[in-house]
Protein backbone atom coordinates (compact mmCIF):
# COMPACT_ATOMS: atom_id res chain seq x y z
CA UNK A 1 0.00 0.00 0.00
CA UNK A 2 2.74 2.47 0.99
CA UNK A 3 4.73 1.68 -2.14
CA UNK A 4 1.63 1.96 -4.26
CA UNK A 5 0.88 5.40 -2.84
CA UNK A 6 4.48 6.50 -3.32
CA UNK A 7 4.46 5.37 -6.94
CA UNK A 8 1.11 6.98 -7.52
CA UNK A 9 2.22 10.24 -5.94
CA UNK A 10 5.37 10.41 -8.07
CA UNK A 11 3.58 9.48 -11.29
CA UNK A 12 1.40 12.58 -11.30
CA UNK A 13 2.11 16.21 -10.53
CA UNK A 14 -1.31 17.73 -9.83
CA UNK A 15 -1.27 17.23 -6.07
CA UNK A 16 1.72 17.17 -3.67
CA UNK A 17 2.68 13.80 -2.19
CA UNK A 18 1.48 14.47 1.41
CA UNK A 19 -1.98 15.40 0.15
CA UNK A 20 -2.16 12.18 -1.88
CA UNK A 21 -1.02 10.25 1.16
CA UNK A 22 -3.66 11.78 3.44
CA UNK A 23 -6.35 11.24 0.78
CA UNK A 24 -5.46 7.57 0.39
CA UNK A 25 -5.35 7.00 4.15
CA UNK A 26 -8.75 8.70 4.62
CA UNK A 27 -10.25 6.56 1.89
CA UNK A 28 -8.74 3.40 3.43
CA UNK A 29 -10.09 4.32 6.85
CA UNK A 30 -13.56 4.91 5.40
CA UNK A 31 -13.42 1.60 3.54
CA UNK A 32 -12.42 -0.22 6.74
CA UNK A 33 -15.14 1.53 8.74
CA UNK A 34 -17.81 0.52 6.24
CA UNK A 35 -16.32 -2.97 6.13
CA UNK A 36 -16.68 -3.16 9.93
CA UNK A 37 -20.30 -2.01 9.70
CA UNK A 38 -21.15 -4.53 6.98
CA UNK A 39 -19.36 -7.30 8.88
CA UNK A 40 -21.35 -6.44 11.98
CA UNK A 41 -24.60 -6.68 10.02
CA UNK A 42 -23.59 -10.05 8.60
CA UNK A 43 -22.32 -11.17 12.00
CA UNK A 44 -25.55 -10.33 13.78
CA UNK A 45 -27.59 -12.06 11.07
CA UNK A 46 -25.41 -15.17 11.26
CA UNK A 47 -25.59 -15.19 15.04
CA UNK A 48 -29.38 -15.05 15.01
CA UNK A 49 -29.78 -17.65 12.29
CA UNK A 50 -27.20 -20.08 13.67
CA UNK A 51 -28.48 -19.77 17.23
CA UNK A 52 -32.02 -20.29 15.96
CA UNK A 53 -31.11 -23.45 14.08
CA UNK A 54 -29.14 -24.75 17.07
CA UNK A 55 -32.27 -24.34 19.17
CA UNK A 56 -34.49 -25.91 16.52
CA UNK A 57 -36.12 -22.60 15.55
CA UNK A 58 -36.10 -20.66 12.31
CA UNK A 59 -34.96 -17.22 13.45
CA UNK A 60 -35.84 -14.13 11.40
CA UNK A 61 -37.82 -15.23 8.33
CA UNK A 62 -39.92 -12.34 7.01
CA UNK A 63 -38.04 -9.07 6.40
CA UNK A 64 -36.61 -8.97 2.89
CA UNK A 65 -38.11 -12.22 1.73
CA UNK A 66 -35.39 -14.86 1.52
CA UNK A 67 -34.78 -16.19 5.07
CA UNK A 68 -35.22 -12.72 6.54
CA UNK A 69 -31.89 -11.49 5.13
CA UNK A 70 -32.84 -7.81 5.61
CA UNK A 71 -33.70 -8.18 9.29
CA UNK A 72 -30.44 -6.75 10.62
CA UNK A 73 -30.58 -3.86 8.13
CA UNK A 74 -34.05 -3.01 9.42
CA UNK A 75 -32.75 -3.27 12.99
CA UNK A 76 -29.84 -0.96 12.20
CA UNK A 77 -32.22 1.64 10.74
CA UNK A 78 -34.40 1.33 13.81
CA UNK A 79 -31.37 1.91 16.08
CA UNK A 80 -30.42 5.01 14.08
CA UNK A 81 -33.87 6.49 14.66
CA UNK A 82 -34.14 5.53 18.31
CA UNK A 83 -34.08 8.12 21.07
CA UNK A 84 -30.71 8.46 22.74
CA UNK A 85 -31.24 8.35 26.49
CA UNK A 86 -28.49 9.67 28.75
CA UNK A 87 -29.03 9.21 32.50
CA UNK A 88 -29.36 12.45 34.44
CA UNK A 89 -26.49 11.66 36.79
CA UNK A 90 -24.21 10.38 34.05
CA UNK A 91 -21.01 12.09 33.06
CA UNK A 92 -22.19 13.41 29.68
CA UNK A 93 -18.82 13.86 28.01
CA UNK A 94 -17.34 10.48 28.96
CA UNK A 95 -20.67 8.76 28.36
CA UNK A 96 -20.51 10.05 24.79
CA UNK A 97 -16.80 9.37 24.36
CA UNK A 98 -16.67 5.75 25.57
CA UNK A 99 -18.37 3.98 22.62
CA UNK A 100 -16.22 5.92 20.16
CA UNK A 101 -12.99 5.01 21.96
CA UNK A 102 -14.00 1.35 21.80
CA UNK A 103 -14.90 1.51 18.12
CA UNK A 104 -11.88 3.63 17.15
CA UNK A 105 -9.52 1.16 18.81
CA UNK A 106 -11.11 -1.75 16.98
CA UNK A 107 -10.94 0.10 13.68
CA UNK A 108 -7.32 1.09 14.31
CA UNK A 109 -6.44 -2.58 14.67
CA UNK A 110 -8.05 -3.30 11.29
CA UNK A 111 -5.35 -1.18 9.64
CA UNK A 112 -2.69 -3.90 9.87
CA UNK A 113 -4.80 -6.90 8.85
CA UNK A 114 -3.53 -8.47 5.63
CA UNK A 115 -6.58 -9.21 3.47
CA UNK A 116 -4.53 -10.48 0.56
CA UNK A 117 -1.14 -10.33 -1.14
CA UNK A 118 0.01 -6.72 -0.47
CA UNK A 119 -3.57 -5.84 0.42
CA UNK A 120 -2.97 -4.19 3.76
CA UNK A 121 -3.52 -0.57 4.72
CA UNK A 122 -0.43 -0.24 6.88
CA UNK A 123 2.24 -2.92 6.59
CA UNK A 124 3.74 -2.43 10.04
CA UNK A 125 6.92 -4.20 11.10
CA UNK A 126 5.39 -4.72 14.52
CA UNK A 127 1.90 -5.64 13.25
CA UNK A 128 1.15 -8.51 15.63
CA UNK A 129 2.24 -6.56 18.70
CA UNK A 130 0.39 -3.46 17.46
CA UNK A 131 -2.90 -5.37 17.44
CA UNK A 132 -2.33 -6.50 21.03
CA UNK A 133 -1.40 -2.98 22.12
CA UNK A 134 -4.17 -1.05 20.40
CA UNK A 135 -6.76 -3.46 21.80
CA UNK A 136 -6.00 -2.12 25.27
CA UNK A 137 -7.83 1.07 24.28
CA UNK A 138 -10.97 -1.07 24.11
CA UNK A 139 -10.62 -1.83 27.82
CA UNK A 140 -10.22 1.85 28.64
CA UNK A 141 -13.35 2.63 26.64
CA UNK A 142 -15.31 -0.07 28.45
CA UNK A 143 -14.16 1.16 31.87
CA UNK A 144 -15.10 4.72 30.98
CA UNK A 145 -18.51 3.55 29.76
CA UNK A 146 -19.07 1.73 33.03
CA UNK A 147 -18.00 4.65 35.15
CA UNK A 148 -19.66 7.43 33.16
CA UNK A 149 -23.07 5.69 33.26
CA UNK A 150 -23.17 6.15 37.04
CA UNK A 151 -24.94 2.84 37.48
CA UNK A 152 -23.91 -0.06 39.68
CA UNK A 153 -24.50 -2.67 36.97
CA UNK A 154 -22.41 -0.69 34.53
CA UNK A 155 -19.57 -0.29 37.00
CA UNK A 156 -19.62 -3.97 37.94
CA UNK A 157 -19.64 -4.98 34.29
CA UNK A 158 -16.79 -2.63 33.47
CA UNK A 159 -14.68 -3.92 36.36
CA UNK A 160 -15.30 -7.50 35.36
CA UNK A 161 -14.43 -6.67 31.79
CA UNK A 162 -11.20 -4.95 32.75
CA UNK A 163 -10.11 -7.81 35.01
CA UNK A 164 -10.99 -10.35 32.35
CA UNK A 165 -9.37 -8.67 29.37
CA UNK A 166 -6.20 -7.76 31.24
CA UNK A 167 -5.83 -11.33 32.54
CA UNK A 168 -6.51 -13.04 29.24
CA UNK A 169 -4.18 -10.69 27.40
CA UNK A 170 -1.27 -12.53 29.02
CA UNK A 171 -1.89 -16.05 27.60
CA UNK A 172 -3.07 -14.53 24.30
CA UNK A 173 0.15 -12.57 23.91
CA UNK A 174 2.26 -15.61 24.81
CA UNK A 175 0.38 -17.66 22.20
CA UNK A 176 0.94 -14.93 19.60
CA UNK A 177 4.66 -15.07 20.42
CA UNK A 178 4.86 -18.65 19.13
CA UNK A 179 4.32 -17.83 15.41
CA UNK A 180 6.40 -14.67 15.82
CA UNK A 181 9.25 -16.80 17.16
CA UNK A 182 9.01 -19.33 14.33
CA UNK A 183 8.80 -16.78 11.52
CA UNK A 184 11.19 -14.33 13.16
CA UNK A 185 9.06 -11.32 12.34
CA UNK A 186 6.13 -9.48 13.84
CA UNK A 187 4.96 -8.37 10.41
CA UNK A 188 1.64 -10.10 9.75
CA UNK A 189 2.30 -10.15 6.00
CA UNK A 190 5.56 -12.02 6.49
CA UNK A 191 3.88 -14.48 8.83
CA UNK A 192 1.40 -15.28 6.04
CA UNK A 193 4.17 -15.49 3.43
CA UNK A 194 5.85 -18.12 5.60
CA UNK A 195 2.71 -20.26 5.39
CA UNK A 196 1.95 -19.91 1.66
CA UNK A 197 1.90 -23.21 -0.20
CA UNK A 198 -0.94 -25.31 1.10
CA UNK A 199 -2.60 -26.57 4.21
CA UNK A 200 0.43 -28.61 5.33
CA UNK A 201 2.52 -25.45 5.67
CA UNK A 202 0.16 -23.78 8.09
CA UNK A 203 1.77 -22.94 11.41
CA UNK A 204 -0.90 -24.80 13.35
CA UNK A 205 0.63 -28.16 12.28
CA UNK A 206 4.25 -27.19 12.84
CA UNK A 207 6.03 -28.56 15.94
CA UNK A 208 3.09 -30.75 16.89
CA UNK A 209 1.52 -30.50 19.49
CA UNK A 210 2.94 -27.15 20.67
CA UNK A 211 1.59 -24.95 17.90
CA UNK A 212 -1.81 -26.57 18.03
CA UNK A 213 -1.79 -25.87 21.76
CA UNK A 214 -0.83 -22.25 21.15
CA UNK A 215 -3.66 -21.89 18.64
CA UNK A 216 -6.21 -23.30 21.08
CA UNK A 217 -4.92 -21.03 23.84
CA UNK A 218 -5.13 -18.03 21.54
CA UNK A 219 -8.65 -18.98 20.52
CA UNK A 220 -9.93 -19.37 24.08
CA UNK A 221 -8.17 -16.22 25.26
CA UNK A 222 -9.47 -14.21 22.32
CA UNK A 223 -12.95 -15.43 23.10
CA UNK A 224 -12.55 -13.91 26.54
CA UNK A 225 -10.97 -10.75 25.17
CA UNK A 226 -13.96 -9.97 22.98
CA UNK A 227 -16.35 -10.70 25.89
CA UNK A 228 -18.01 -13.62 24.18
CA UNK A 229 -19.77 -16.51 25.88
CA UNK A 230 -18.85 -18.57 27.83
CA UNK A 231 -16.74 -15.63 29.05
CA UNK A 232 -19.40 -12.93 28.70
CA UNK A 233 -19.57 -12.12 32.40
CA UNK A 234 -19.01 -8.38 31.74
CA UNK A 235 -22.52 -8.20 30.28
CA UNK A 236 -24.05 -11.25 31.94
CA UNK A 237 -27.71 -10.39 31.37
CA UNK A 238 -28.98 -12.72 34.07
CA UNK A 239 -26.92 -11.06 36.82
CA UNK A 240 -26.04 -7.46 35.97
CA UNK A 241 -28.69 -6.48 33.37
CA UNK A 242 -26.37 -5.69 30.46
CA UNK A 243 -23.08 -4.90 32.17
CA UNK A 244 -21.14 -1.91 30.98
CA UNK A 245 -23.68 -0.87 28.33
CA UNK A 246 -26.76 -0.98 30.58
CA UNK A 247 -27.30 2.77 30.28
CA UNK A 248 -26.70 2.98 26.56
CA UNK A 249 -29.43 3.16 23.98
CA UNK A 250 -29.93 4.00 20.34
CA UNK A 251 -26.89 4.65 18.21
CA UNK A 252 -24.36 4.65 21.05
CA UNK A 253 -25.45 1.16 22.00
CA UNK A 254 -25.29 0.19 18.34
CA UNK A 255 -21.69 1.37 18.20
CA UNK A 256 -20.80 -0.92 21.12
CA UNK A 257 -22.47 -3.75 19.27
CA UNK A 258 -20.70 -2.84 16.06
CA UNK A 259 -17.39 -2.88 17.91
CA UNK A 260 -18.16 -6.27 19.45
CA UNK A 261 -18.80 -7.92 16.08
CA UNK A 262 -15.90 -6.08 14.47
CA UNK A 263 -13.74 -7.37 17.32
CA UNK A 264 -14.91 -10.92 16.71
CA UNK A 265 -13.91 -10.55 13.07
CA UNK A 266 -10.59 -9.02 14.16
CA UNK A 267 -9.60 -11.93 16.40
CA UNK A 268 -10.85 -14.32 13.70
CA UNK A 269 -8.54 -12.74 11.13
CA UNK A 270 -5.62 -12.63 13.57
CA UNK A 271 -6.11 -16.30 14.51
CA UNK A 272 -6.35 -17.25 10.83
CA UNK A 273 -3.32 -15.14 9.92
CA UNK A 274 -1.09 -16.44 12.68
CA UNK A 275 -1.98 -20.13 12.54
CA UNK A 276 -4.20 -20.94 9.54
CA UNK A 277 -2.27 -19.49 6.63
CA UNK A 278 -4.01 -16.13 6.44
CA UNK A 279 -5.06 -15.28 2.91
CA UNK A 280 -3.22 -18.21 1.33
CA UNK A 281 -5.21 -21.00 -0.22
CA UNK A 282 -5.19 -24.41 1.51
CA UNK A 283 -4.44 -26.01 -1.89
CA UNK A 284 -1.05 -24.43 -2.59
CA UNK A 285 -1.11 -22.18 -5.64
CA UNK A 286 -4.45 -23.62 -6.76
CA UNK A 287 -7.30 -21.09 -6.34
CA UNK A 288 -4.90 -18.49 -4.99
CA UNK A 289 -4.81 -15.81 -7.67
CA UNK A 290 -6.59 -12.55 -8.31
CA UNK A 291 -9.19 -11.68 -5.68
CA UNK A 292 -9.38 -15.22 -4.28
CA UNK A 293 -7.01 -14.62 -1.29
CA UNK A 294 -9.54 -12.13 0.06
CA UNK A 295 -12.17 -14.84 -0.15
CA UNK A 296 -9.93 -17.25 1.77
CA UNK A 297 -9.23 -14.89 4.65
CA UNK A 298 -12.94 -14.08 4.96
CA UNK A 299 -13.81 -17.78 4.85
CA UNK A 300 -11.29 -18.62 7.57
CA UNK A 301 -12.31 -15.67 9.74
CA UNK A 302 -15.98 -16.51 9.42
CA UNK A 303 -15.17 -20.15 10.16
CA UNK A 304 -13.69 -19.03 13.48
CA UNK A 305 -16.66 -16.70 14.07
CA UNK A 306 -18.94 -19.66 13.51
CA UNK A 307 -17.11 -21.51 16.28
CA UNK A 308 -17.54 -18.42 18.49
CA UNK A 309 -21.29 -18.49 17.88
CA UNK A 310 -21.45 -22.26 18.26
CA UNK A 311 -19.73 -22.06 21.67
CA UNK A 312 -21.99 -19.23 22.80
CA UNK A 313 -25.12 -21.25 22.21
CA UNK A 314 -23.68 -24.46 23.61
CA UNK A 315 -21.80 -23.62 26.79
CA UNK A 316 -23.17 -22.03 29.97
CA UNK A 317 -21.53 -18.87 31.27
CA UNK A 318 -18.60 -19.43 33.64
CA UNK A 319 -18.39 -17.88 37.10
CA UNK A 320 -15.82 -15.20 37.85
CA UNK A 321 -13.63 -17.56 39.87
CA UNK A 322 -13.82 -20.21 37.14
CA UNK A 323 -12.82 -17.56 34.66
CA UNK A 324 -9.72 -16.61 36.63
CA UNK A 325 -8.91 -20.28 37.20
CA UNK A 326 -9.08 -20.92 33.46
CA UNK A 327 -6.81 -18.02 32.73
CA UNK A 328 -4.09 -18.25 35.35
CA UNK A 329 -4.01 -21.95 36.17
CA UNK A 330 -4.84 -23.57 32.84
CA UNK A 331 -4.09 -21.29 29.89
CA UNK A 332 -1.02 -19.54 31.26
CA UNK A 333 1.01 -22.67 32.20
CA UNK A 334 0.13 -24.33 28.91
CA UNK A 335 1.07 -21.16 27.04
CA UNK A 336 4.50 -21.28 28.67
CA UNK A 337 4.79 -25.00 27.88
CA UNK A 338 4.04 -24.38 24.22
CA UNK A 339 6.42 -21.42 24.05
CA UNK A 340 9.27 -23.37 25.65
CA UNK A 341 8.41 -26.47 23.59
CA UNK A 342 8.61 -24.55 20.34
CA UNK A 343 11.86 -22.99 21.53
CA UNK A 344 13.37 -26.43 22.19
CA UNK A 345 12.17 -27.70 18.79
CA UNK A 346 13.76 -24.71 17.09
CA UNK A 347 17.09 -25.09 18.84
CA UNK A 348 17.33 -28.84 18.18
CA UNK B 1 7.09 23.75 7.29
CA UNK B 2 7.13 20.19 6.10
CA UNK B 3 4.56 17.48 6.76
CA UNK B 4 6.96 16.06 9.36
CA UNK B 5 6.79 19.30 11.33
CA UNK B 6 3.01 19.52 11.08
CA UNK B 7 2.55 15.98 12.36
CA UNK B 8 5.13 16.53 15.08
CA UNK B 9 3.43 19.69 16.34
CA UNK B 10 0.02 18.01 16.19
CA UNK B 11 1.20 15.16 18.41
CA UNK B 12 3.15 17.51 20.65
CA UNK B 13 0.07 19.70 21.12
CA UNK B 14 -2.03 16.61 21.89
CA UNK B 15 0.52 15.50 24.48
CA UNK B 16 0.86 18.89 26.16
CA UNK B 17 -2.86 19.72 26.20
CA UNK B 18 -3.84 16.32 27.59
CA UNK B 19 -1.03 16.52 30.13
CA UNK B 20 -2.44 19.88 31.23
CA UNK B 21 -5.88 18.30 31.61
CA UNK B 22 -4.25 15.50 33.60
CA UNK B 23 -2.63 17.94 36.01
CA UNK B 24 -5.35 20.56 36.35
CA UNK B 25 -8.47 18.40 36.40
CA UNK B 26 -10.21 17.99 39.72
CA UNK B 27 -11.80 14.72 38.70
CA UNK B 28 -9.68 11.57 38.93
CA UNK B 29 -11.29 9.97 35.90
CA UNK B 30 -10.73 13.05 33.75
CA UNK B 31 -7.10 12.96 34.77
CA UNK B 32 -6.96 9.33 33.70
CA UNK B 33 -8.46 10.18 30.31
CA UNK B 34 -5.90 12.98 29.99
CA UNK B 35 -3.19 10.43 30.74
CA UNK B 36 -4.59 8.16 28.01
CA UNK B 37 -4.16 10.86 25.38
CA UNK B 38 -0.76 11.85 26.75
CA UNK B 39 0.49 8.30 26.24
CA UNK B 40 -1.07 8.26 22.79
CA UNK B 41 0.64 11.52 21.83
CA UNK B 42 4.04 10.30 23.05
CA UNK B 43 3.57 7.05 21.09
CA UNK B 44 2.76 9.13 18.01
CA UNK B 45 6.03 11.04 18.38
CA UNK B 46 7.90 7.74 18.72
CA UNK B 47 6.34 6.52 15.46
CA UNK B 48 7.34 9.78 13.81
CA UNK B 49 10.96 9.08 14.80
CA UNK B 50 10.77 5.57 13.25
CA UNK B 51 10.77 3.87 16.66
CA UNK B 52 7.65 1.83 15.93
CA UNK B 53 8.50 -0.98 18.36
CA UNK B 54 9.01 1.51 21.18
CA UNK B 55 5.69 3.20 20.34
CA UNK B 56 3.78 -0.06 20.43
CA UNK B 57 5.43 -1.10 23.68
CA UNK B 58 4.60 2.33 25.11
CA UNK B 59 0.91 1.76 24.36
CA UNK B 60 1.03 -1.85 25.50
CA UNK B 61 2.68 -1.18 28.85
CA UNK B 62 1.30 2.23 29.77
CA UNK B 63 -2.23 2.09 28.39
CA UNK B 64 -2.75 -1.68 28.53
CA UNK B 65 -1.16 -2.12 31.94
CA UNK B 66 -0.62 0.93 34.07
CA UNK B 67 -3.57 3.10 33.03
CA UNK B 68 -6.04 0.23 33.33
CA UNK B 69 -4.69 -0.71 36.76
CA UNK B 70 -4.99 2.94 37.75
CA UNK B 71 -8.61 3.16 36.57
CA UNK B 72 -9.30 -0.13 38.28
CA UNK B 73 -7.90 1.18 41.53
CA UNK B 74 -9.87 4.42 41.29
CA UNK B 75 -13.08 2.49 40.78
CA UNK B 76 -12.45 0.20 43.71
CA UNK B 77 -11.98 3.17 46.01
CA UNK B 78 -14.92 4.65 47.87
CA UNK B 79 -17.05 7.55 46.64
CA UNK B 80 -15.87 7.27 43.07
CA UNK B 81 -18.34 9.64 41.54
CA UNK B 82 -17.69 12.48 43.93
CA UNK B 83 -13.99 12.20 44.57
CA UNK B 84 -12.54 15.67 44.24
CA UNK B 85 -8.82 15.97 44.10
CA UNK B 86 -7.14 18.51 46.29
CA UNK B 87 -5.62 20.62 43.55
CA UNK B 88 -5.15 23.77 45.59
CA UNK B 89 -1.90 25.51 46.38
CA UNK B 90 0.01 24.35 49.39
CA UNK B 91 3.47 25.34 50.60
CA UNK B 92 4.34 27.79 47.88
CA UNK B 93 7.99 28.40 48.74
CA UNK B 94 9.34 24.80 48.89
CA UNK B 95 7.40 24.01 45.72
CA UNK B 96 8.94 26.97 43.91
CA UNK B 97 12.44 25.97 45.01
CA UNK B 98 12.02 22.38 43.82
CA UNK B 99 10.38 23.54 40.60
CA UNK B 100 13.09 25.99 39.70
CA UNK B 101 15.76 23.41 40.52
CA UNK B 102 14.22 20.79 38.25
CA UNK B 103 13.59 23.38 35.54
CA UNK B 104 17.21 24.53 35.67
CA UNK B 105 18.51 20.97 35.32
CA UNK B 106 16.11 20.21 32.46
CA UNK B 107 16.93 23.43 30.59
CA UNK B 108 20.65 22.80 30.97
CA UNK B 109 20.14 19.29 29.56
CA UNK B 110 18.08 20.65 26.67
CA UNK B 111 20.74 23.19 25.71
CA UNK B 112 23.72 20.90 26.24
CA UNK B 113 22.39 18.02 24.14
CA UNK B 114 23.14 18.22 20.46
CA UNK B 115 19.76 17.36 18.99
CA UNK B 116 19.52 15.62 15.67
CA UNK B 117 15.93 15.28 14.62
CA UNK B 118 15.99 13.85 11.14
CA UNK B 119 12.66 12.86 9.63
CA UNK B 120 12.36 9.10 9.48
CA UNK B 121 12.96 8.09 5.90
CA UNK B 122 12.21 4.39 6.18
CA UNK B 123 11.03 1.99 8.84
CA UNK B 124 13.55 -0.75 9.44
CA UNK B 125 12.59 -3.45 11.92
CA UNK B 126 14.08 -2.32 15.21
CA UNK B 127 12.86 -5.17 17.41
CA UNK B 128 15.62 -7.60 16.36
CA UNK B 129 18.34 -5.04 17.14
CA UNK B 130 16.76 -4.19 20.49
CA UNK B 131 16.54 -7.91 21.35
CA UNK B 132 20.17 -8.52 20.42
CA UNK B 133 21.34 -5.53 22.44
CA UNK B 134 19.28 -6.63 25.46
CA UNK B 135 20.88 -10.06 25.34
CA UNK B 136 24.46 -8.82 24.80
CA UNK B 137 25.49 -5.27 25.78
CA UNK B 138 22.70 -4.62 28.25
CA UNK B 139 22.35 -8.10 29.70
CA UNK B 140 23.23 -7.10 33.27
CA UNK B 141 20.80 -4.15 33.52
CA UNK B 142 18.14 -6.31 31.89
CA UNK B 143 18.63 -9.10 34.44
CA UNK B 144 18.72 -6.65 37.33
CA UNK B 145 15.43 -5.13 36.20
CA UNK B 146 13.95 -8.62 35.89
CA UNK B 147 14.97 -9.51 39.43
CA UNK B 148 13.66 -6.16 40.71
CA UNK B 149 10.29 -6.79 39.04
CA UNK B 150 10.16 -10.32 40.41
CA UNK B 151 10.87 -9.01 43.91
CA UNK B 152 8.16 -6.37 43.51
CA UNK B 153 5.74 -9.03 42.36
CA UNK B 154 6.46 -11.32 45.28
CA UNK B 155 6.27 -8.37 47.67
CA UNK B 156 2.91 -7.26 46.28
CA UNK B 157 1.51 -10.78 46.52
CA UNK B 158 2.81 -11.07 50.09
CA UNK B 159 1.22 -7.79 51.17
CA UNK B 160 -2.09 -8.46 49.39
CA UNK B 161 -2.47 -12.01 50.61
CA UNK B 162 -4.21 -12.54 53.92
CA UNK B 163 -3.32 -15.72 55.73
CA UNK B 164 -6.46 -17.56 56.73
CA UNK B 165 -6.21 -19.08 60.16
Amino acid sequence: MQEFIRNFASSQSILPAPVIYILFMTVSALVLASLAAILALIGVYLERKISAHMQNRLGPMYVGGWHGWAQTIADAVKLLLKEDIVPKAADKLLHLMAPFIVFAATLAAFAVLPFGRNLVVSDLNVGALYVVAISSFVVVGIILAGWASNNKWSLLGAMRSAAQIVSFEVPATLAILVPIMIVGSMNLGEIVNYQVGGIHKWLIWKFFPFNLMAFLIYFVASLAEVNRAPFDIPEAESEIVAGFHTEYSGMKWAIFFLAEYANMFLVGVIGATLFLGGWSSPFGSFLNSGPLPVLWIFLKAFGLIFVHIWLRWTLPRVRVDQLMYTCWKVLLPFAFVSLVGVGIYMVL
Amino acid sequence: MSIFDIVFYAFAALTVVSAAILVFSRNVIYSAVGLLFTFFGVAGIYVLLAADFLAVVQILVYVGGILILLLFGVMLSQRVTSSELGAGTLRMLPALIVLSGVLAILLRMVYKTSWSSLPASDFNPTSAKIGTLLMTDFLIPFEIVSILLLAALIGAAFIARKERS
